[in-house]
């Protein structure tokens, strides 16, 4: 395996829009605000970024094709600009483009920045949008929902557990998200919600109700990164560097092929396991600090548990009950609350995970804090369980 | 060698409207609707037409017959989807039938069902070993409150034509062509026109069914006494038995008309009627068949020792007996596009199907065609340049492998509220056939409580896509209860 990228990169700023029906803004707006407070965190003139990548799924919600919008919006000195898109995966591929091109050299210092505008279609959930001509010719015409619905069915018959149980334990992964969003004043949703309300709430794709599925929102975040060395020449002290990013896509064989048992994810499980090996990682349920799932919806958070190599196969939902990864548990998830209350703006999501990560090292989450974070982590995953990307980044302190 | 019959296959719909739910709805405009108030009609799911359930018939009449004989296909309806693409075509894609073969379409009337019949069993007479697949079947239309309402049903039935195996002589055959204007349904329009029943009752079947019927007994010497199975649909009270006892048929021949859960299935009734007939019959039987339409059409058959060897299937009788009741009149009228229905601005979403797509990847859309590959033999859908098999990943190795028959189960499944379906909940699911093939689908015909990981499916031909802008529709394949009525 090559050497990977541990180290190399550093993160000079960080910026995050408020997340949630932001009626006041365009895209652009949006930009702005996650930008300007990333580059004031950087203590750097836009003249000094050599490249920027932007991240945008829905680009006929949000501003069309190509990332010139973006630097449009920035003013940004001609630089090199390109949209990246990997389905919900989208920010931490931004991410990946800003990272690699500093750790290559190829730049001093890079933006990478995540937007998306959701609440221009004038109904509650994702666009509804087509597979391409091929696929809408014989895929069921899916609902994200449904898609992630099949892993509760297909995790059930594996680990023969009962359909309530189950539920149950989905409930909680919500119930602690709501609960760590309240403490946010930049998250989506910001209330506290009863297990009998999550139990008893409406079924969008059974078994999964209203609150297992998370917020779709209106947002944006962003990065700044360098190498260490510039980093530290621009009078940055307490480093926080890139540990590990890794990306991994479906290749047909979970959608295709009798191995695959539909209950967990192909690509989080190589992924993370390249992750582990880049950082270092030998014992992840001892060394991770904290980390931020993509709790699309409640199921996807509790296999990914397991697929994170966390909790035991068929032991993630008694962790979870057990409040391992509640804020006050042993390694805490969707401190800033995860996509199901901070919101899920799909390209600024993973770089949304990041910036928590960042906040924490920082010892700048407020009420969230966690005392002496060590290594934290994202999980990143765009696309369906039978078909998808997921990235993974390891976030920790530099020196 | 006598020509005739080789096989025979129905399908009714599995959804039965009943009539109680529409004599509710429309009893406060016409409170006489009552007197058919009984039982139910079949109606078609809002993913089923007259193309998918004359696939479906005919699947069930191929039922052990290789589709390698088949040289010719004919479809008779006056529902067909489309009025300027051949319907047949799109159902002999579906079948994987060679396209080496001769396909027709015939129409324009309620015996285009048995005119097309005599049409298929004289090509072949003259068409030495072929076989010849003929498929009938009307989704038909109504207006609302009416007693064709009540009294019509949706279905297909299907038979082979032959020279080969045959398990009904064909005796011959005789028509009369009588512009007889009982209905109409003039172009571009929805609905039929009728007249007063009684008058058609008198000049039409009183006058013109005898006349055909003893032109028939007299060109093939048989006696109406003989006749063991009188197959005429007709919807007019005590017709049937008026003009079996007039020409001196058996009362007992008389076949029921199928009204209790079926209704009549317009061009489809007479061959629905026959395949129920061809179910019950013994051999060395004689069949009479009618149909009634600008005139008259009587087909005389009689059975052979064969019928006792054909391989089980499930005909008219086996699909009949595989209902659910549908007590909501108000879905029926949204199925059959009578109300407008607010569906969200998902449905929003354009549909226009690309023809080009669809036509490069026929196979696969048609038949549920997958590949095999040569070198590990991993089935798997959709087809691909490299084997999904991780172990394998040969290149261009796969070969044609018809998925539509093989036995599958559910993997795992949803019950979607938030994706768009015409008829929601919209199930979906991944489904793993025998072979080892798997994909998501559609899955239809689950009550949404009753739907688990584990329980055996087949395969069904549907709609997949409307695209009413372009009034055009797609069809695939979906995942359905593994009937046992076999």
């Amino acid at each position: 395996m090559a050497t990977g990228i541990k180290d190399k990169v550093a993160i000079l700023g960080m910026g995050c829009s408020k997340f949630g029906e932001r009626y006041d803004c365009d895209p652009e707006d949006l930009m702005f605000e996650a930008f300007q407070e990333c580059q004031q965190d950087a203590g750097i003139e836009t003249e000094a970024i050599d490249a920027a990548w932007l991240g945008m799924l829905y680009s006929n919600e949000s501003t069309g094709s190509s990332a010139t919008p973006m630097s449009l919006a920035l003013r940004l000195p001609n630089i090199p600009t390109t949209r990246v898109e990997n389905m919900c995966c989208t920010g931490t591929e931004a991410f990946r483009g800003a990272a690699y091109a500093v750790a290559s050299g190829a730049c001093n210092i890079a933006l990478a920045l995540g937007v998306e505008k959701l609440k221009d279609t004038g109904y509650s959930g994702l666009p509804a949008r087509s597979m391409g001509p091929k696929a809408d010719l014989w895929w069921p015409g899916l609902s994200a929902p449904g898609a992630f619905a099949q892993l509760a069915s297909a995790y059930r018959a594996k680990h023969n557990v009962p359909k309530t149980d189950l539920k149950e334990a989905m409930a909680h992964v919500s119930w602690k998200s709501h609960r760590n969003g309240v403490l946010n004043p930049k998250a989506h949703l910001r209330k506290d919600v009863s297990m009998e309300k999550i139990l008893s709430a409406p079924m969008i794709a059974d078994p999964l109700g209203l609150f297992d599925c998370c917020g779709v929102s209106d947002g944006c975040a962003c990065a700044i990164v360098t190498t260490p060395e510039i980093a530290r020449s621009l009078g940055k002290q307490d480093l926080i560097t890139v540990k590990a990013l890794q990306l991994s896509n479906s290749n047909g064989l979970e959608a295709g092929h009798r191995s695959w048992d539909g209950s967990y994810f192909v690509t989080t499980r190589a992924a993370v396991k390249r992750a582990y090996e880049e950082a270092g990682i030998k014992n992840p349920r001892h060394e991770i600090s904290m980390f931020e799932a993509h709790d699309c919806f409640s199921i996807t958070e509790l296999v990914t548990m397991e697929d994170l190599f966390i909790s035991p196969e068929g032991g993630a939902g008694k962790d979870i009950l057990d409040g391992f990864y509640d804020h006050d548990g042993k390694i805490p998830c969707q401190i800033d609350g995860g996509l199901k209350c901070f919101g899920h703006p799909i390209g600024a999501s993973g770089l949304r995970m990041i910036y928590e990560m960042y906040l924490q090292f920082q010892g700048r989450a407020d009420k969230r804090q966690l005392k002496d974070p060590n290594l934290g982590m994202t999980h990143n995953l765009g696309g369906f369980p039978h078909q998808n990307v997921c990235g993974i980044s390891i976030i920790g302190r530099g020196d | 060698m006598s020509t005739g019959i080789t096989a025979f296959g129905g399908y009714i719909p599995r959804l039965r409207l009943s009539r109680k739910s529409i004599v509710k709805a429309n009893a406060w405009i016409d409170p006489s609707l009552a007197a058919h108030g009984k039982s139910e009609r079949s109606m078609c799911d809002v993913d089923e037409d007259s193309v998918t359930m004359a696939v479906e018939a005919a699947r069930d009449c191929l039922t052990g017959v290789d589709r390698g004989t088949i040289s010719s296909l004919f479809f008779a309806s006056t529902t067909a989807p489309f009025d300027d693409r051949q319907n047949s075509a799109i159902i002999a894609d579906a079948l994987g039938i060679d396209e080496e073969m001769t396909t027709l379409d015939v129409a324009h009337s309620q015996r285009a069902g048995t005119s097309g019949l005599i049409a298929g069993l004289k090509s072949a007479e003259v068409d030495g070993d072929g076989t010849a697949l003929f498929v009938a079947a009307d989704h038909r239309q109504t207006r609302s409150a009416s007693v064709q309402e009540l009294l019509f049903g949706d279905g297909a039935a299907a038979v082979t034509l032959g020279k080969e195996g045959v398990i009904a002589k064909f005796l011959g055959a005789h028509s009369i062509c009588r512009d007889l204007v009982d209905h109409y349904r003039g172009q571009g329009a929805k609905y039929d026109y009728q007249w007063e029943e009684r008058w058609v009752r008198e000049e039409g079947y009183f006058k013109l069914v005898p006349k055909v019927i003893k032109t028939l007994c007299g060109k093939t010497d048989v006696s109406p006494g003989d006749i063991d199975h009188f197959v005429m649909p007709c919807l007019i009270r005590g017709a049937r038995e008026n003009v079996a006892g007039k020409i001196g048929i058996p009362a007992e021949a008389v076949r029921d008309n199928l009204l209790s859960g079926c209704g009549e299935t317009g061009t489809a009734h007479p061959l629905v009627m026959l395949v129920d007939a061809l179910q019950d019959a013994q051999p060395g039987q004689k069949i009479l068949v009618i149909g009634f339409g600008q005139g008259a059409d009587a087909l005389l058959f009689e059975t052979t020792d064969r019928i006792k060897d054909l391989t089980p299937r499930k005909g008219i009788r086996g699909t009949l007996a595989n209902g659910t009741v549908e007590k909501n009149y108000q879905k029926f009228l949204s199925f059959t596009d009578k109300v407008d229905i607010y569906w969200g601005m998902r449905a929003e979403a354009g549909n226009k199907t690309r023809l080009t797509a669809v036509y490069r990847d026929r196979k696969m859309f048609s038949a549920l065609i997958g590949g095999k590959c040569k070198k590990c033999a991993t089935v798997q859908f959709p087809p691909a340049h490299i084997c999904v098999n991780p172990e394998c990943r040969a290149t261009d190795s796969q070969e044609d492998y018809p998925l539509a028959d093989s036995p599958a189960k559910i993997v795992s499944y949803t019950v979607d509220w938030l994706a768009y379906s015409p008829n929601p909940p919209l199930i979906f699911g991944m489904i793993e056939f025998e072979e080892g093939a798997k994909f998501m689908m559609q899955i239809t015909g689950f009550d949404p409580n009753e739907v688990e990981f584990g329980l055996p499916v087949e395969m069904v031909f549907r709609i997949k896509n409307f695209d009413r802008e372009r009034n055009f529709r797609s069809y695939f394949w979906k995942a359905a209860p593994q009937s046992n009525s076999k």
